[in-house]
């Protein structure tokens, strides 16, 4: 029975820490660019896919193999320095101040663009690198076994919040971030370059979902069609947490990660609904999510 | 006299129509069953710009088309129901229904928070349907021939008379659809996209006119997903997927709220550039098709739509001076 809860929390934490990375750039793009991304999915297939590519390279260079853990992260800032100037400068700055839903439909159109694109160059093969995921061995709790790098996406998840947060509430920068997240307008007045801020800020939510491509890979078989499930999945984790929230990013990932790990141990047959089951449950109680911000009546 | 029969809604309507029915007999197969597809998909689009007039985009329509095309195909599996203007009816009123029962619950939210709300509903739909193994699952199940008035036509006369068929369903809601947006609750969702609060200061209600349209568009969606449904000979869940129900939203975008035919012209150009794409570059069609949106909504952000209205106004306002 304790077993069953452990196991439950467990791989609920993990799901959950992978989900909160995923959502958090979501989130973090739409907070401050007002922009729903649906092509974040395939910002994380990318990522996915070049850690594919570059850990066996990495693997055929004979180093010591705790660096590959830097390999990940050089794949992920690849793809993010790679796919930010093309969509932000290039497409979705064309559709600033337009219909949410507009430019919804344009991330849209990205993401079915970047499907084909990683078809492409990748082809239609699975791609493997389990190598990394045996970094750490494995871990024991009373009679459960963990692989540790399963356990070290917790730590990447919560080390991801709180830099994001740290950076965002006590840097200067940051501050700057916050004030156009308030203002865009008022802001740009009293000098804030905002073209700047909206790029930077793209960057760092192209890195996140990158990010997270790149950590999963070694837990999937990379291949065509990994980024589907998770479109829809962090976006019900930012629905239920509040567009736009960190914290609940937080909360969301939390309780839709926990959902589905007690779906899978306890009623199988409603695992890939469930977390469409909170969305709208959430969305018919709280429709602004956990965290919602005031908002001015315009008349 | 003839200037107001050639300005009649009816008279443009039927004459389009006769036009579309007779071409049929002369253009090839695959392009009848095209233009079907496409009507399908265009009264989905309608009701989204049905929505879209009082301010409201709806990313679920794959909710109503789903539940549309599951209702035509299990009538005709197991009540033997195959007469498929029957069942294009019939799936037009259930929905229409399961719509004005959630209706009342997603026209309290606006703008994104209405989308993202529409989405969830169709995709709790489809966590569900691809788990009831009793109707097929992920795979689906394949609709039994339909028959029209008790007649089956022969393999090669159904893709026409199915077009037919859709082409009259399409012509007929598309009259109606005009007279309703030039009603009174028709125009008062114009005003609602303009400015809610004002409308209801004035002492109309915004939320029963989001009611009223999101009921015709669960209707139109249903009814659209069941003439998907027999015109493909098979249904799945995939018809209640989020990227279904995207290329909804595109295909209502792509047209525009000022015009009804262009909605089934955006789905006809969708449709082709799908089809063609699938058969010329069957590897890389969903990028063709990303580039064919990105590219029409920057270059016509209002919808084919707009230049048909400003066709229309310039051509009426000749012929008046």
């Amino acid at each position: 029975m304790i077993d069953e809860i452990l196991t439950i929390i467990l791989d609920g934490a993990i799901y959950a820490s992978w989900l909160f990375i995923v959502a958090l750039g979501l989130t973090f793009v739409f907070g401050v660019l007002k922009i729903l991304n649906i092509a974040h999915g395939g910002i994380y297939a990318l990522g996915a896919y070049s850690t594919a590519t570059l850990a066996p390279i990495f693997y055929s260079l004979g180093m010591p193999e705790q660096f590959v853990v830097l390999t990940m992260l050089i794949s992920a800032l690849a793809v993010a320095i790679v796919i930010t100037p093309i969509m932000e400068r290039g497409i979705l700055r064309r559709f600033y101040g337009q219909d949410e839903v507009l430019i919804v439909l344009v991330t849209y159109a990205i993401y079915l663009v970047l499907e084909d694109v990683q078809k492409l160059i990748w082809g239609m093969n699975s791609l493997y690198v389990s190598e990394p995921r045996e970094l750490l061995g494995a871990l024991e709790f009373g009679s459960l076994y963990y692989v540790g790098y399963d356990l070290a996406l917790i730590g990447l998840a919560i080390f991801c919040g709180l830099t994001l947060w740290f950076v965002l509430n006590k840097t200067q920068s940051g501050k700057i971030v916050l004030a156009v997240i308030n203002n865009p307008e008022i802001s740009g007045c009293m000098g804030v370059n905002i073209n700047k801020v909206y790029l930077a800020a793209f960057f760092v939510g192209a890195f996140l979902a990158a990010l997270s491509g790149s950590f999963t890979a070694p837990l999937i078989s990379v291949q065509v069609g990994i980024s589907v499930a998770v479109v829809i999945e962090s976006f019900a984790v930012v629905i239920i947490g509040g567009l736009g929230s960190i914290p609940g990013a937080v909360i969301g990932a939390l309780i839709i990660g926990m959902a589905r790990a007690a779906c899978v141990h306890k009623l199988p047959e409603a695992e890939i609904f469930i977390m469409y089951f909170c969305m709208a449950g959430m969305l018919i109680f709280k429709p602004k999510g956990l965290f919602e911000g005031v908002q001015a009546r315009k008349i | 006299m003839l200037r107001n029969l050639l300005n009649n809604i009816i008279f443009q309507s039927v004459f389009l129509m006769t036009t579309l029915i007779l071409m049929g007999i002369f253009i090839p197969n695959w392009l009848v069953f095209v233009v079907t597809k496409a009507i399908a998909y265009g009264l989905v689009g309608l009701g989204i710009i049905t929505l879209m007039r009082g301010g409201l985009v709806s990313f679920g329509q794959g909710f109503v088309f789903g539940i549309g095309g599951y209702s035509a195909g299990l009538l005709g599996v197991h009540a033997g129901l195959t007469d498929a203007i029957l069942l294009l009816f019939i799936s037009f009123i259930v929905t229409g229904l399961v719509g004005l029962i959630i209706a009342p619950l997603l026209a309290r939210y606006r703008d994104i928070f209405f989308a993202m709300l529409s989405l969830a509903f169709s995709m709790v739909l489809y966590g569900i349907l691809i788990k009831i193994d009793a109707i097929g699952g992920s795979d689906g199940f394949v609709l039994p021939e339909s028959t029209y008035f008790g007649i089956k036509p022969t393999t090669d006369y159904a893709d026409y008379v199915l077009y037919v068929v859709s082409i009259l369903v399409a012509g007929f809601v598309s009259i109606l659809l005009r007279y309703y947006y030039n009603s009174t609750p028709g125009l008062i969702a114009l005003a609602v996209r303009e400015n809610e609060l004002r409308v209801e200061y004035l002492g109309s209600s915004a939320f029963k006119v989001a009611v009223l349209n999101f009921t015709i568009a669960a209707g139109l969606g249903g009814m659209g997903g069941a003439l998907n449904g027999i015109a493909l000979g098979h249904i799945d869940p995939e018809f209640t997927y989020w990227t279904t129900s995207g290329e909804f939203v595109f295909i209502s975008i792509l047209a525009g709220y000022l015009s009804v035919p262009a909605v089934f012209l955006a789905a006809l150009l969708l449709e082709l550039v799908r089809s063609f794409s699938g058969r010329y570059f069957p590897d890389t069609w969903q990028l063709i098709l990303g580039v064919f949106l990105i590219l029409s909504i920057i270059f016509i952000p209002s919808g084919i739509g707009s230049f048909f209205k400003n066709f229309f106004d310039t051509f009426s306002k000749n012929k008046k001076s």
